[in-house]
């Protein structure tokens, strides 16, 4: 058996994943997408029997992934995951025809009708982009004149796909949110995400903390990885007021240093038995 | 040992450096991606893209 790893980056996840193939002995190539050349025509990466993604870049994740499809090479996590992921637009079309509860959502096309949708949702509310993640380009706005500023700033300075807009009702959270893993079909882990400031993710100092895997937490989060495609995923799950639980978003490449020993679950020795599994 | 391509730092390396690694200069704090090992070659790491994420 030979599997591959798709990346450019090797941080301390990729580290992790790569040590986890040594410790089973299993074949790898490292592959650089920087340095992809892929003949439409040929049949470049089919000798693998399974391939790992970990682009930072989601676009190259998305084609990448399209391709191995065509070969037959199984993913993780999969084409139809990382589209659906990739997109927040998708993930919430996903999860609603799912029934997985989510914030609610509105989308605009223009600064006039986003200002409409705005309004009659009520403030707060907060813009994403649709693509990207760490908690990037996150706006919440308390009010019109914010609104009007931040629609005409997206209109004006982002390219085309900022005029798009992504418009989700804003959960009061109790200091603190949750995210999930999912390998397969198997809520691994979770952890508790706590921050004063209202955007929560550890890439913006969120701290990490072990929260145990309820049986309501894990039906939700086994539910939105199956509405998005499978494979390894963390689902970023609200506790709201009223004590329901929603999910906010999923992220097929997930990061995972801080939840190692926070949980004392091994996340990579997860991904790569289940990596072996689809790839036998 | 290897050297900065920013500010021309000597750099200790880690003994289990890999290629595609990325390590911060301690001199003038720049990103550094490894793009070999044998020898250590070095070059600056790419900005972040906005479409990078997880």
């Amino acid at each position: 058996m030979k599997v591959g790893i798709v990346c450019s980056r090797v941080r301390v996840e990729e580290k992790l994943l790569i040590a986890a193939l040594k410790a089973r002995q299993v074949g790898y190539d490292r592959i650089d997408p920087r340095k992809l050349d892929i003949d439409l025509a040929g049949e470049a990466l089919s000798s693998y029997d399974g391939m790992l993604i970990r682009c930072l870049s989601h676009t190259r994740a998305y084609y990448i992934t399209r391709w191995l499809e065509g070969m037959g090479v199984p993913a993780i996590s999969p084409h139809q995951t990382v589209h659906t992921c990739g997109d927040k637009l998708m993930t919430t079309a996903a999860l609603e025809e799912a029934d997985v509860p989510s914030p609610r959502t509105r989308l605009a096309f223009t600064p006039s009708a986003a200002l409409d949708a705005i309004e009659a949702m009520g403030y707060p509310v907060v813009l994403k982009p649709l693509f990207g993640s760490w908690g990037r380009l996150l706006a919440r706005v308390n009010d019109r004149d914010a609104a009007e500023a931040i629609l005409e700033h997206k209109k004006t300075l982002g390219g085309y796909q900022h005029s798009i807009v992504y418009i989700q009702e804003y959960v009061e959270k109790p200091g603190r949110d949750i995210r999930s893993f999912v390998v397969g079909d198997e809520t691994i882990c979770a952890i508790y995400r706590a921050s004063e400031h209202w955007i929560t993710n550890t890439a913006r100092g969120g701290e990490a903390s072990n929260c145990p895997v309820t049986p309501e937490i894990d039906a939700l989060s086994r539910a939105a990885a199956k509405a998005v495609g499978g494979g390894f995923v963390a689902i970023d799950l609200f506790e709201t007021s009223d004590g329901r639980l929603m999910v906010n978003e999923v992220n097929h490449t997930p990061e995972f240093r801080n939840s190692i020993d926070t949980t004392g679950v091994d996340i990579p020795a997860k991904v790569i038995d289940h990596l072996l599994e689809i790839a036998a | 040992m290897a050297t900065c391509p920013e500010c021309a730092a000597e750099l200790d390396m880690p003994s289990d450096v890999v290629e595609g690694e990325i390590l911060v200069c301690p001199d003038c704090g720049v990103e550094l991606e490894v793009r070999g090992t044998d020898p250590i070659e070095l070059d600056l790491a790419p900005e972040v893209e906005e479409d990078w994420g997880e």
